[in-house]
């Protein structure tokens, strides 16, 4: 059965406070070059079948109005 | 007239809606469970705070579409008093039902604390009692509300943002603690004004926004 992989970012205008504090945190590291760290989540679905998984980001595993999506193939339906 | 409670698997503001609605306002209110598909009988509903589904995903995201939310968005779009309080208003957010979303607090801390808040809109019926600054219980982490532009300067002109924090409380656009929809019946609010409702609480100005439900629904009983 086909795995799916959906990243799920918040979209670029929005402020990331959990990531700014990761970001905060590597600096205080020593890890200086870090400019800034965006959190997103990644969310893989083993389905029979793959045709509605953009309809499923759409109606639940995103909300369009802070984050966007990608849709990763991981494996192939063999 | 009867005030519908709406209950998903970890709301934990339910029984502090009900027992204000029913003990300090005398409306009548009862429970319906998420998954019910109906809600003959009622004439409003308050949509309560809590953790439904653990905040999975985002919060309010699961509760947003459970099958008794067919029926509140019907009562939403026939113009009966719909109120949604901290996890409610993330709820009626996901649902489309109000603009914009709730995300974490800017400092990412947990706020519980008791707030003032400025009544901004002065015409919806949810607002009409609020004369003055109130103040009010919050306890959120995820209450900064965030919507773009082209949204908040639809809010702003078309007089839709219920309230206002006077001060910055957790980073919302504009300072915004609580919007209305379009037609101006569907109310979220981050504070709990359920939890504000007796002298025994230290505050009785929750009162003042719960209210609206006795007027609104004594005038449709009138009509």
């Amino acid at each position: 059965m086909p795995t799916v992989r959906v990243v799920v970012t918040l979209k670029p205008s929005l402020l990331d406070s959990a990531g700014r504090t990761v970001a905060q945190a590597l600096q205080k590291m020593g890890y200086t070059e870090v400019e800034d760290v965006r959190i997103g989540k990644v969310i893989e679905l083993t389905v029979a079948d793959e045709s509605r998984v953009a309809e499923m980001c759409d109606k639940l595993l995103a909300n369009p109005v802070i984050e966007d999506y990608a849709i990763e193939q991981v494996t192939v339906a063999r | 007239m009867k005030v519908a409670v709406v209950r998903y698997p970890g709301s934990n503001c339910d029984q502090d809606a009900f027992h204000a609605l029913t003990d300090d306002l005398g409306v009548k209110a009862d429970y319906v469970w998420h998954e019910g598909t109906s809600l003959a009988g009622f004439d409003a509903v308050f949509v309560p705070g809590g953790f439904s589904y653990g905040d999975y995903l985002r919060c309010g995201a699961m509760a947003a579409r459970a099958p008794i939310m067919e029926e509140v968005a019907r009562f939403a779009k026939e113009g009966r008093p719909v109120l949604g309080a901290c996890n409610g208003f993330q709820i009626l957010c996901e649902a489309g039902l109000l603009p914009g979303a709730l995300m974490q607090n800017i400092e990412q801390r947990f706020i519980c604390d008791t707030v003032e808040l400025q009544p901004v809109n002065r015409r919806s019926f949810w607002t009409a009692g609020v004369t003055r600054n109130i103040r009010l219980p919050i306890a959120h982490g995820e209450g900064r509300y965030v919507c773009d532009p082209d949204t908040l300067k639809r809010l702003q002109d078309d007089d839709r943002i219920a309230f206002r924090y006077a001060g910055h409380i957790n980073g919302s656009t504009d300072d915004i603690a609580g919007v209305l929809n379009e037609q101006g019946n569907v109310l979220g609010l981050m504070p709990h004004p359920e939890r504000a409702t007796r002298a025994i609480l230290g505050n009785t100005d929750g009162i003042l926004v719960l209210q609206a439900l006795c007027r609104e629904l004594a005038a449709v009983e009138a009509r």
